[in-house]
């Protein structure tokens, strides 16, 4: 590994591995950094070694990664595997660890592309063993094949809806299917359903697996208002609510989903300047059309930047890469507006599902503001919704007072798993838009780091002064 | 928990409190313990809740285990290895009890 | 529309004592603080209750330190007793370590003029083998330390909170979001005006941390502070093993090993650099090597209010007659004699005698 890179692309899911590619293409030297031991992020995860029997299970759209992994095996990118970084700064500092030991380089530009991560979806009873993401079943059936046999799949969401029909597609028995998506949705997501119709296939996709799904036999629940997990050391039974009773199922692995928001705690740490994405329901990166931050030199790419799927986020990293391409000089104007397109074309056919997907998948507000004052929001400290609506009425105005106050988003997953929903609470029991009580703020390291890693980490002689880009 | 179909897997053998079980190269330690069965993984440290996997992906840090007498580490972040000894994470993670690495 | 007794700019440690302390002597009280993004000392400290360095070269700030790790066992019971809420205060005497036979030297020369002027402090120096004794995983460079018996240490942000609702709790009012643009005096009159609204008061408490110096103008007062920042970082949670707090190292009631102290002269910037951060973690894995293995979960800069001798500064002003300004950078250790006394003294309409060599003319005098 070398002290300084033209750039530095951070996250191999889609966005990172072309935006990696494609700046190697041009010449650049480029370094990518990747938590996972096989690059694909979320949506191609295990690719590289996936060994499941029968392809139907995870369908084509998955094994369509293998052309942008090769992409990138084939490219000169400086690939880094089982690394995390825990700090990017202003000055274009990258703090990275791996192997238990930690090291600091530079990049003339550094490419965010973190992805995303499930909406956090708190209810009673949701940090239940038993409980887990939509997406993390997924995650296991992507890793070894591994299912949880009459499950409940509790939200809304596209993926819900694939997880359940890749259960379908496996035979994996499943008990019942939860749908909360909100009934005025479907009456909402109509004013963009002419643009989405550009769209045929991803719509008559998605109806062919609720139908399949409800063709097949398994409990489709609509309309459900509320949930509760219940159980003693482990979930056993999931209670929801609908036409005006509690319901009960007995079960022992329930999967949530309600959507996914961009992972912003390594470029808000970074400093990038975010916007609250009414549509989405979600803070995201502001950036330009090269996806430059706020900050010079620091892009945000990918779903990071607003969530629009693993499609439009490939395409966006190679807007991204060119854009960081030219700013140093690797590229001239003319040839990064040539490249990028083919890429505006594509990435605007991609996207003009997407107002009409956030629509009709918006999560209600009863399930991201839980009115049961017992409902755990953060779940490392252990606050919940009644602690932080104490808060509020104590004088806390957003979520960093109330991080002092009630220790919500002060444990290890730094705010991951609650920061939304606390801040949306503050919004609600202050009469006043998430945008203006403002988001948590994050400061590195954002992934867990040793501090005997930090005691031996070599300083670099000089303070970090990379050419600005 | 049932696998699917898999070509060519090389079967691990770890311990779970105790427990022979097995798992496969490639497995995090989340997957083999779920695929065994097992999904209370920890008590917490602020109130003794006991927590398993949620997401699987690094983010939630409710996965966590003790491995080989290392504390508070990521089930869903870390391969298994063969001879792993995992033990749930009782509480606050006692750095004294380390008695081996990864 | 009733005036209330008396007003509080700053919802930070210092404002929110004073603001609890005046409430509690009967004077209805309403406290201004800013909203959630402001420079807050009082959500970055390291929460000690620390006498054995305090005043070495300045008496009165040493008896007044003192003083309030004494009296700081009355202001948790009162807390505790009054909002429910446990502050964690532990003072089973703290330490400072010494890695060198430098630090050594200039601690010994420390309590040697500190115990001239402040013999009640009987601070000493343990060498090596007693301070294993006391601290199981001890590192071997660790030469010796000062102890003290006087030092403790709390969770600031339980303080903070507990204020807070103490100050409600007894009838007192509390703005948040509410940064004072203005402040007019008239007829014995003080208006302050926040972006939407004005308040009227005869009494006004200025005590907004690194907001004061701009405060303080408009009532003809110089309170010379500046911002000195200061890094922290906090590791997981583990088993209790740190039965002392000390000078940069201390265990917190839910497990964290909380790591701090640096200091730096570097304006209103408040980040993180891992320069800084290597160099804390390096000297307290030398303490205690076993800490290498901790994970590091949160760290995060503050800025101190730092007066040009570093002692605080409490003004009251002689043209406006009711108008006070405290200002320090021990918001935690002096809490309890910032409740109990100097609200007391302030709410009778002058500051307290134990406090007058703290005022803001001496750095006047020591320019002239």
């Amino acid at each position: 590994m070398k002290p300084n890179y033209d750039i530095a692309v951070i996250g191999a899911g889609p966005a990172g591995m072309a935006a990696a590619a494609t700046a190697a293409g041009q010449g650049a030297t480029v370094l990518l950094i990747d938590e996972q031991d096989t690059p694909g992020g979320q949506i191609y995860r295990s690719l590289s070694r996936q060994n499941l029997k029968d392809k139907a299970i995870l369908g084509p759209e998955y094994y369509a990664g293998h052309k942008l992994i090769a992409e990138l095996e084939t490219s000169r990118v400086e690939y880094c595997p089982g690394t995390t970084v825990w700090q990017v700064s202003e000055e274009r500092e990258i703090g990275i660890s791996g192997n238990g030991a930690a090291r600091l380089l530079t990049a003339d530009q550094i490419i965010i592309a973190t992805g995303a991560q499930e909406r956090p979806f708190p209810v009673l009873g949701w940090t239940l063993p038993g409980v887990m993401g939509a997406g993390a079943a997924q995650v296991l059936l992507k890793t070894g094949g591994v299912t949880l046999p009459d499950a409940v799949f509790v939200g809304t969401g596209p993926l819900l809806y694939l997880v359940a029909h890749q259960y379908l597609r496996a035979g994996i028995p499943i008990k019942a299917i939860l749908d909360t998506t909100p009934q005025g949705n479907t009456f909402r997501a109509l004013a963009h359903l002419p643009k989405a119709l550009a769209d045929l296939p991803s719509l008559i996709k998605g109806r062919r697996w609720i139908s399949q799904l409800r063709a097949s036999g398994i409990a489709f629940i609509k309309h459900v208002g509320d949930v509760r997990c219940v159980g003693e050391d482990t979930v056993e039974a999931i209670e929801y609510w609908q036409s005006g009773q509690w319901n009960r199922i007995e079960t022992q692995a329930v999967f949530l989903h309600q959507g996914v928001v961009p992972n912003v705690n390594l470029a808000m740490a970074a400093g990038c300047e975010h916007i609250w994405n009414n549509a989405q329901l979600c803070w995201h990166a502001k950036t330009d059309k090269w996806s430059q931050s706020s900050i010079p030199g620091i892009s945000v790419t990918g779903d990071g930047a607003g969530i629009n799927g693993a499609k439009s986020a490939e395409i966006s990293g190679r807007i991204a890469a060119l854009g960081a391409l030219h700013r140093c000089d690797l590229i001239d104007t003319a040839a990064r507006d040539r490249l990028a397109a083919p890429a505006r074309r594509a990435l605007a056919r991609e996207v003009r599902i997407r107002p009409f997907l956030d629509a009709l998948f918006r999560p209600s507000q009863n399930f991201r503001v839980p009115a049961n004052d017992q409902t755990i929001v953060c779940r490392c400290e252990e606050v919940t919704a009644g602690a932080i609506r104490e808060a509020v009425d104590l004088g806390c105005m957003g979520p960093n007072q109330l991080k002092s106050f009630t220790r919500c988003g002060m444990g290890p997953c730094q705010g991951r798993m609650c920061s939304l929903t606390a801040t949306e609470i503050i919004a609600q029991s202050r009469n006043e838009t998430v945008a203006n009580i403002g988001a948590m703020r994050l400061r590195p390291p954002v992934k867990p780091l040793l501090l005997g890693e930090l005691a031996d980490l070599a300083i670099p002689p000089d303070e970090p002064n990379p050419k600005v880009g | 928990m049932p696998r699917l179909d898999r070509n060519g897997d090389t079967s691990v053998s770890i311990e779970f409190e105790g427990v022979a079980i097995s798992a496969f190269e490639g497995d995090s330690v989340a997957a083999a313990l779920l695929s065994n069965g097992y999904r209370n993984f920890r008590d917490t440290p602020v109130n003794g809740a006991s927590r398993g996997a949620f997401c699987m992906m690094g983010v939630c840090f409710d996965c966590l285990v003790e491995i080989n007498g290392i504390g508070n580490i990521q089930a869903c972040m870390t391969e298994v290895r063969a001879g792993m000894h995992i033990r749930r994470q009782r509480g606050a993670r006692d750095i004294h009890a380390q008695d081996g690495s990864l | 529309m009733k005036h209330p007794d008396a007003i509080v700019v700053g919802g930070g440690l210092v404002g929110a004592a004073i603001a609890y302390g005046l409430q509690r002597t009967g004077l209805s009280t309403l406290m201004l603080d800013e909203g959630d993004v402001a420079l807050r000392a009082s959500r970055g400290n390291f929460g000690l209750i620390w006498v054995q360095s305090k005043g070495i070269n300045f008496p009165p700030y040493a008896s007044w330190t003192w003083d309030s790790a004494s009296l700081w066992p009355t202001l948790d019971a009162e807390l505790r007793d009054l909002t429910g809420d446990v502050l964690d205060l532990h003072q089973p005497g703290g330490i400072e370590f010494c890695l060198s036979d430098d630090e050594i030297k200039k601690c010994r020369g420390d309590i040697r003029r500190l115990h001239a002027h402040a013999p009640q402090v009987a601070a000493e120096m343990l060498d090596h083998k007693a301070l294993s004794k006391m601290l199981p995983g001890l590192g071997p460079d660790v030469v010796g330390g000062r102890y003290c018996r006087g030092d403790g240490h709390v969770n600031p942000l339980s303080l903070l909170r507990a204020l807070h609702k103490g100050l409600l709790t007894k009838g007192g009012e509390i703005k948040s979001g509410s940064p004072v643009r203005s402040i007019r005096h008239q007829g014995g009159v003080f208006t302050v005006a926040t972006n939407t609204e004005q308040h009227q008061s005869a009494r006004l408490v200025l005590a907004a941390g690194l907001g004061t110096r701009d405060l303080a103008e408009m009532i003809g007062l110089d309170i010379p502070v500046r911002p000195i920042r200061g890094q922290n970082l906090v590791t997981e949670k583990l088993q209790p093993f740190l039965p002392f707090p000390c000078a940069t190292i201390r265990q917190t009631g839910e497990g964290s090993v909380q790591i701090g102290a640096s200091e730096e002269d570097v304006g209103f910037n408040d980040a993180t650099t891992p320069r800084i951060l290597n160099k804390m973690a390096a000297r307290a894995v030398t303490i205690f090597p076993h800490l290498k293995q901790a994970r590091i979960v949160r760290v995060w800069g503050a800025l101190r209010i730092m007066s040009p001798d570093g002692y605080p500064i409490y003004a009251q002003s002689q043209r406006f007659p009711g108008a006070f300004a405290a200002v320090c950078h021990s918001g935690v250790t002096l809490a309890a004699v910032h409740t109990l006394k100097l609200a007391k003294a302030i709410a009778e309409g002058a500051l307290p005698d134990a406090v007058s060599a703290m005022n803001p003319e001496r750095f006047a005098n020591a320019q002239t």
